[in-house]
C-alpha cells in the first residue's frame, strides 16, 4: 500500500488495531527476536548515523574539513553560507523553494482530496486515470522534465518556477497525495455521509461538515507529503525551473563544486526545516486525534 | 433511466478527478509524447529540432557498445539495490509486526523509520562521505582495530558506495508496503499453523511470504523505477567511475543532442514498463491500494 499507509497509520495511531503477537503475548521471546532486534538497531543506526555526522561536522570552525576529526566548534560555516557569494544564492533559493512548496502543498491537498472522493465510486475510464497516475509516479523524473521543457518550448512559453516547475512537481506530488487519500478514505465510514444526507444536508454541507472534519488528520498527512516532496524535489525541477534555482538545485551544484563544511551546513539547515515541517504535521495529527477522543468518549477513535 | 443514472455517476466521477487529469495531461502525458516524438526527429546539433521520421537515433544507440555498458551498469545497480532493500525491508517489517508486542512501540519505531523519507535525498547521500571516505570513520576504525594496514579505497566513490546510498534511501519504500501487508495477516492463521506443528521456517515460507506478496510487489515497483530513473546518486557516489542510462541522457541533453537522448529515454521507458507490467501481472495493485 505504499507510503500512503504512513499517514494511515499516523491517523489511527491511538486506536488499537488487531493483535500483532505471533504467539502468546507473554513468555520467553524466541531467538529470532534478538537477531531481528539487532538488525533493526543497525538499520536505524545506518539511517540516522550518517546524517548525525554531517550535523556535527557542520559545526566546525574555519579549519574544518569534510571528514572527522572535528576541528573547533563554531557557526562559521552557517554564516559563510548566507554571506558568501561563492557558495551561490542560498537565501534566495531557500525562499523560492519554500514558496513553491507552499503552493504545491495547497494544490496537492485540494486536487488529491477531490480525486480521492472521485475514486470511491467506479466510473467509466477510472482505470485509465488510475494508471496514468501510477505512470506519472514511476516515470524517470529527468525525462519528464525534459519533456515538459520541450512542450513549453513548442508552445512558446518560457520555463519558470511557478509554471513548468510547479506542474512538473505536481506530477510527482499528486500521485502520492492521492495514494494517501486512498488509504485515509478506506477507513471512512459511509454511514456518516448517509446520516448527514438523511438529516437534510446538501452535498456541499455533507463534505464541509462531515467528510472534511473526519478526514482532517489524513488531509494534514497529504499536506506533509506535498510540502516535503516539493521542497526536496530535484530531478523533475532540474530542467523546468528556468533561470532561478530551487534549494535542491543549489545543493546539487554545491556538491559538484564546494568541498568545505558549508555543504554540510546547508544540509543541516534544510534538514532542520524538514524536521520542523514533519514535527508540526505529526503534532497536528496527534492533537486532532486527542481532541476527537476527548469529545467523544467511548466511541471508536481513529475513524479517519 | 438506468442509463442516465450511469451517465450521472460517470460525470460526477470525472468531475472529481478532472483537476488531477488537468495536471497529468500537460505534465505527464504530453511530455512523454514529446520525448517519443523527439526520438524520431532530426537536429542541427545546436538544439534545433526538425520534425522527421528518422530511425537513425535508435540504430545509433542500439548498435553502440556504450549503450550496452550503460544498461549493464544501471541494471546491476537496480538488481543489487532491489535485493538488499528487500532483504532489509522485509525483516524490519517482520520484526515490527510479529516481534514487537507493544502496539504503540511498534508504531513509534515504524514512524522512526519513515522520518528520513521526508528529508532531502541529496543530503542523505552526501552524509556518507565523512563515513566512507579514505579518512572517513569506517577506515579510521578499521585501522585502529588493526584489521587493515591501509585505508580501503573501495568504500567511497565506487559501485559499493552507490549501492549503499541507494539502499539507504530506498529501503523505506520496501518497509512501508510490506509492513502494511503483514499487518493485515490474521494472527490466528499463524497460531493455527503453530498448533498444527509448523516450524518457524514453514510459517515464513507458507504463510508470511505469500501473504506479504502484494507489499513486496509494490515496494519493488518503487525501488526499481526510482533506481532506473536516477542519475544523481551514480554520478556523485561512483566518483565518475560508473555511468547510468539517465546520466548519459543528461549528458546528451547538455550537449543539445535531444534526439539521441530521447531515443535512449524511450528505450529505458519501454524496459521500465515491461518490468512494472510483469510485477503488476502478479498483483492487482489497484485492488491492493484501494482496499
Amino acid at each position: 500500500m505504499s507510503l500512503a499507509r504512513v499517514s494511515d497509520v499516523v491517523a489511527t495511531s491511538v486506536s488499537a488495531r488487531r493483535s500483532r503477537a505471533i504467539a502468546p503475548t507473554s513468555g520467553r521471546r524466541p531467538w529470532t527476536f534478538y537477531v531481528l532486534a539487532i538488525l533493526f538497531t543497525l538499520y536505524l543506526l545506518a539511517l540516522y548515523g550518517p546524517m548525525a555526522c554531517i550535523y556535527i561536522l557542520s559545526l566546525q570552525d574555519l579549519r574544518g574539513g569534510l571528514v572527522f576529526p572535528i576541528k573547533g566548534l563554531s557557526l562559521h560555516w552557517f554564516v559563510d553560507l548566507f554571506t558568501q557569494v561563492r557558495t551561490g544564492d542560498v537565501q534566495g533559493s531557500f525562499e523560492r523553494s519554500f514558496k513553491l512548496a507552499l503552493v504545491v502543498t495547497v494544490l496537492t491537498v485540494v486536487v488529491s482530496f477531490l480525486a480521492g472522493l472521485g475514486f470511491r465510486k467506479r466510473f467509466a475510464g477510472d482505470t485509465v486515470v488510475f494508471y496514468m497516475m501510477i505512470g506519472s509516479l514511476v516515470a524517470p523524473g529527468l525525462v519528464l522534465g525534459i519533456g515538459v521543457g520541450l512542450i513549453f518550448n513548442a508552445v512558446g512559453i518560457d520555463a519558470s518556477l511557478f509554471t513548468s516547475a510547479l506542474g512538473a512537481q505536481l506530477s510527482w506530488t499528486l500521485p502520492f497525495g492521492v495514494l494517501v487519500m486512498f488509504a485515509v478514505m478506506s477507513r471512512f465510514d459511509h454511514a456518516w455521509e448517509e446520516a448527514a444526507r438523511d438529516l437534510g444536508a446538501s452535498p456541499w454541507q455533507t463534505i464541509r461538515l462531515v467528510v472534511i472534519p473526519v478526514l482532517a488528520p489524513g488531509i494534514v498527512a497529504v499536506a506533509l507529503f506535498g510540502f516535503t516532496l516539493s521542497y526536496d524535489e530535484f530531478a523533475r525541477t532540474l530542467q523546468t525551473a528556468g533561470s532561478l534555482n530551487t534549494l535542491p538545485l543549489e545543493i546539487w551544484s554545491m556538491t559538484l563544486n564546494i568541498t568545505s563544511p558549508a555543504l554540510y551546513a546547508l544540509g543541516t539547515v534544510t534538514t532542520i526545516v524538514s524536521f520542523l515541517v514533519i514535527g508540526a504535521s505529526l503534532g497536528t495529527i496527534a492533537f486532532m486525534q486527542k481532541r476527537r477522543e476527548a469529545r467523544a468518549p467511548g466511541q471508536q477513535g481513529g475513524a479517519a | 433511466m438506468a442509463q442516465s443514472a450511469a451517465f450521472k455517476r460517470n460525470l460526477a466521477g470525472w468531475a472529481y478527478v478532472a483537476p488531477l487529469v488537468v495536471v497529468l495531461i500537460p505534465f505527464f502525458v504530453l511530455p512523454l509524447i514529446a520525448v517519443v516524438a523527439a526520438s524520431f526527429f532530426e537536429t542541427d546539433g545546436f538544439g534545433g529540432l526538425f520534425p522527421a521520421f528518422n530511425l537513425d537515433n535508435y540504430t545509433e544507440i542500439l548498435t553502440s557498445g556504450l549503450t550496452f555498458n550503460l544498461y549493464y551498469e544501471t541494471i546491476k545497480f537496480t538488481v543489487l539495490t532491489w535485493f538488499f532493500s528487500l532483504l532489509i525491508g522485509f525483516f524490519v517489517a517482520y520484526f515490527l509486526v510479529f516481534h514487537v508486542r507493544n502496539q504503540l512501540l511498534a508504531l513509534g519505531l515504524f514512524l522512526l523509520c519513515t522520518v528520513p523519507f521526508w528529508t532531502s535525498n541529496i543530503i542523505r547521500m552526501i552524509s556518507w562521505i565523512p563515513l566512507l571516505g579514505k579518512e572517513g570513520l569506517v577506515n579510521e576504525a578499521l585501522l585502529k582495530l588493526g584489521l587493515i594496514d591501509q585505508p580501503l579505497e573501495f568504500l567511497l566513490f565506487s559501485s559499493f558506495a552507490v549501492v549503499v546510498a541507494y539502499v539507504h534511501q530506498l529501503t523505506i519504500f520496501m518497509i512501508v508496503p510490506i509492513f502494511n501487508a503483514m499487518g493485515r495477516i490474521d494472527k490466528r492463521v499463524v497460531e493455527a499453523a503453530l498448533d498444527a506443528g509448523a516450524s518457524r521456517f514453514d510459517i515464513m515460507r507458507l504463510i508470511i511470504v505469500p501473504l506479504s506478496k502484494s507489499g513486496i510487489a509494490l515496494g519493488s515497483i518503487f525501488v526499481i523505477s526510482i533506481v532506473m530513473g536516477d542519475f544523481f546518486v551514480v554520478k556523485v557516489m561512483s566518483g565518475g567511475g560508473s555511468a547510468s542510462v539517465v546520466g548519459a541522457f543528461y549528458e546528451n541533453i547538455s550537449v543539445l543532442q535531444y534526439p539521441t537522448a530521447a531515443a535512449s529515454a524511450v528505450l529505458l521507458t519501454i524496459i521500465l514498463v515491461i518490468t512494472v507490467g510483469l510485477i503488476i501481472r502478479f498483483v492487482d495493485i489497484r485492488k491492493e491500494i484501494t482496499r
